[in-house]
């Protein structure tokens, strides 16, 4: 082979190696991307049905109810405008706490109540979510009023 | 009044951060040997006055001296004594003024093991990184300094943040900073070499161990901190692909890169370019990670209260950074050369895959990591009218990850038996055939005797078993040269860096077979227990005897006491926490681990469910230690290769050669000497 062939080559092999890797990339990146949706989004069906999405908020006070397995748990979250119903089975973070931030990971059922599959809480008092600060701020901007919440507020 | 020497010695510090950043390169590119013998001085004084200012600040914190904004922020009268100097990194502030600790560090070494270079290149590299030191010393004096006063004195600290008093989390940070801090000399070998437009195998020579050494740290660093994540934060996994988890990983992978496209310019003198380029990005990754990491834009376990003002600084700094060292690249590289041919097939071209395969899997982890910021960009500027937060999780990466890794690991077995400059693919075949057939064997039949098939699990063993099997052959090959010794004889003479090689290989294959086994057979599940119930998990029984109050220095904890039966007889008790602590009332579960070699059982509590029950993780965990351990071995692997004879000898005969020509600054040192060419032949 010429070095002008060879070069050629190295050049055709890498070209088509990286663009497979590229489409694969993408690909997996396109499918496994998941969206965060406030409450009041979900209500006025902006979240997809078949797909699992984030749903942010706050934790409504004196909505944490657990079944008698002592594992799932129903609670509500809030974005101050609208609220949704949310069911998990497994042990929450420590962190979870009424009135305070969460952000679920799950899909809408057929009954209109979110399964989550994950919650994560902050990991520091002082902290909130972009999620649940973008929930909130939409739903105020929504009502046109200001939001009272509970806590320091958002870094944003 | 020890407060304000410690600011002071920040300033001065800065001020000889200017000089070194300065006159040294000047120096070295007008030819002034005054100039350039500065940068030794002004290094080493500059390390002097960072040492105060770090012990200054321990100091405040060990007195617990809550005059100091920062200091009361962070700790805490009751706080244990460790974790008050832990504590200096445990907010922003301190762990900045930790970071430029390790860059005075960092250059320290450099001045002291470089007496065998030539002053212009000394003078160039401590330049580019006092240069560094300038940016960050001035990011802390102007935006976060740590010795900030709060008058009046706060009555007591705030404590430092409960997650992070543990051990393992007490020296994660300072490894991890070395590794991220030592790529700063790598990168400043490259742009020295680039400013100087020369770069041959000697460069490669010089560079390589400080690259590794910052490759350790990192390693031991990642290691720990999924060490950490997996006990601490009671969730029983080791990595969650969470953004500050991959600002850790990104440098990782470049440095992987960078260290074997480096192997390559010192053995063969080619990828010259390519390894300046690596150089440079491993860098701007550590720098970028600092970026994720301090400035709190991406929701993460780890984001803990931080000011985006401070981000703004760190990317202005990295926009710097990166632009001008990339156009530097720009106009500089084409003088640097690309240097030796080689065929398609040889163990360049394979090296070169690997490197390629490497940044791809950088770049994937950086598209995951960074697209809801530029998602926030887009809605910012209006390109999407729609404000949507996005996040990319485990899914995403472990579907990237998996075909990347097979293609590395797979090359990992054929690279190292592959002839340099050419190489013939039968031959190859053949070679690789036998160890080929054992580790599909293995493969197909190994999962069975584990618990049952599938397919993941049992492509998890053929690729480990590939790179045992090849590594054992590579031993082999190497150990049959001198047939007439001793084994152990021959095992010695082999060279320290082919040694290190291997056993970080093996290393991989360890870590490889740990997630793999961990993935498949992991067994375990989250329940609602009162007192005498019991739960059987991966073959051990489980009872729990109720909880009871404990009381630590400065928490209130409540104490699972939990049996554990293995056939019918007692082996064991484990007593999982759910701690409170006094200060933040911020609960914490820390979860008990019956560490073995073979298999973990790992309990932690959840919470109070009425009755006296609580629901309880129970989880065991086969070969979950071989993660961390493989993560040990790729490090110790490391360290062997930079305790290479060449390395010292090289030094040695560099120094005499100086002395001998008359000690002028420019003198062209002999590239490649003999020593390669007999290491070459494998």
């Amino acid at each position: 082979m010429k070095p002008r062939h060879k070069r050629l080559a190295f050049i055709l092999v890498g070209v088509a190696g990286l663009a497979v890797a590229a489409a694969l990339i993408l690909n997996a990146f396109r499918s496994n991307i998941v969206f965060a949706f406030s409450p009041s989004e979900v209500v006025s069906g902006k979240a997809p049905q078949d797909r699992s999405f984030r749903l942010g908020g706050l934790v409504e006070k004196g909505s944490v109810q657990r079944e008698n397995d002592g594992l799932t748990v129903h609670f509500v979250v809030t974005d101050l405008a609208q609220t949704m119903k949310v069911t998990y089975k497994g042990i929450l973070p420590d962190l979870f706490k009424e009135g305070q931030s969460a952000v679920s990971l799950g899909k809408m059922g057929s009954d209109g109540v979110f399964y989550a599959e994950e919650v994560l809480a902050k990991h520091d008092e002082k902290y909130m979510p972009p999620e649940v600060a973008k929930a909130l701020e939409e739903a105020k901007k929504a009502k046109g009023m200001p939001a009272t919440v509970n806590e320091g507020g958002s870094k944003q | 009044m020890i407060p304000e020497i410690g600011h002071f010695a920040l300033i001065v510090a800065l001020c000889m951060a200017l000089v070194q950043g300065t006159l040294p390169i000047i120096g070295a590119a007008r030819g002034i040997p005054r100039w350039m013998a500065l940068a030794r001085p002004v290094a080493q004084g500059q390390f002097v006055f960072v040492v105060i200012a770090y012990a200054c600040l321990t100091y405040a914190f060990i007195h617990s001296d809550f005059s100091v904004l920062y200091v009361a922020e962070h700790s805490n009268s009751a706080l244990p004594l460790i974790y008050r100097i832990a504590g200096v990194w445990g907010g922003h502030e301190g762990s900045l003024l930790l970071w430029i600790l390790m860059l005075v560090i960092w250059m320290l070494a450099v001045t002291v093991f470089s007496r065998h270079l030539p002053e212009e290149m000394v003078a160039r590299v401590l330049g580019v990184m006092g240069l560094v030191a300038v940016g960050f010393l001035s990011f802390i004096l102007f935006t976060s300094n740590p010795f900030e006063r709060l008058l009046p004195a706060a009555p007591d600290g705030q404590d430092l943040n409960p997650l992070l008093q543990d051990p393992g989390l007490a020296i994660h940070p300072p490894m991890l900073y070395m590794g991220y801090v030592g790529f700063s000399v790598a990168f400043a070998f490259a742009i020295a070499a680039l400013l100087g437009g020369k770069l041959d195998a000697t460069w490669a020579r010089w560079s390589r161990p400080w690259t590794t050494v910052a490759w350790m740290f990192l390693t031991c660093g990642i290691a720990l901190g999924s060490w950490w994540s997996y006990y601490v934060l009671g969730w029983g996994g080791w990595w969650f692909w969470d953004p500050v988890e991959n600002a850790s990983f990104m440098p990782w992978l470049v440095g992987t890169a960078l260290i074997h496209s480096l192997a390559v310019t010192e053995k063969r003198g080619s990828f010259k370019s390519w390894t300046v380029l690596l150089a440079i990005f491993a860098f701007s990754l550590s720098l970028l990670g600092t970026f994720l990491v301090r400035s709190g834009v991406l929701t993460s376990v780890h984001s803990f209260a931080s000011d985006p003002k401070r981000g703004l600084f760190i990317l202005i700094f990295l926009v710097i950074v990166v632009g001008s060292s990339l156009l530097l690249y720009a106009w500089r590289a084409p003088k640097v050369g690309l240097g030796g041919s080689f065929a398609l097939i040889s163990r360049e071209s394979l090296l070169l895959a690997n490197n390629v395969l490497f940044a791809v899997a950088a770049g994937s982890v950086l598209l995951g990591t960074l697209a809801p910021l530029l998602v926030d960009a887009l809605v910012a500027v209006g390109v999407l009218g729609q404000s949507n937060k996005i996040s990319v999780g485990a899914p995403y990466f472990n579907t990237v990850f998996v075909p990347i890794m097979v293609f590395a690991v797979f090359l990992m077995g054929v690279g190292p038996v592959a002839k340099w400059k050419k190489a013939s693919v039968p031959e190859l075949a053949v070679r690789i055939r036998w160890g080929g057939a054992v580790a599909l064997i293995v493969a197909a039949i190994m999962p069975f005797i584990l618990g049952h098939w599938s397919w993941l699990v049992s492509l998890g063993i053929l690729m480990a078993f590939w790179i045992i099997v090849t590594v054992a052959q590579g031993m082999m090959e190497r150990l049959r040269v001198h047939g007439d010794r001793p084994w152990s004889e021959r095992l010695l003479s082999l060279p320290k860096s082919f040694l290190g090689m291997q056993l970080a290989h093996l290393g991989v294959a360890v870590f490889i077979l740990g997630v793999t086994v961990i993935g498949g057979y992991e067994n375990g599940k989250d329940v609602r227990m009162e007192v005498g119930d019991t739960v059987e998990v991966g073959g051990y029984t489980f009872r729990f005897d109720g909880v009871i109050d404990a009381t630590g220095p400065n928490y209130e904890a409540s104490r699972g006491i939990i049996s554990v039966f293995k056939n019918g007889t007692p082996v064991m008790e484990l007593n999982p926490e759910k701690r409170v602590y006094r200060v933040q009332r911020q609960p914490m579960t820390i979860a008990a681990i019956d560490g073995g070699f073979l298999r973990h059982l790992f309990v932690a509590l959840g919470e109070p469910v009425g009755n006296g029950a609580w629901s309880v993780r129970v989880y065991y965990k086969p070969l979950v230690s071989w993660i961390w351990l493989g993560c040990v071995m790729m490090a110790l692997g490391g360290l062997l290769a930079i305790s290479d004879r060449r390395y010292r000898t090289l030094a040695r005969k560099q120094r005499e050669s100086l002395q001998e020509q008359s000690g002028t600054a420019n003198v062209a040192l002999p590239s490649a000497p003999v020593l390669t060419r007999a290491e070459v032949k494998s």
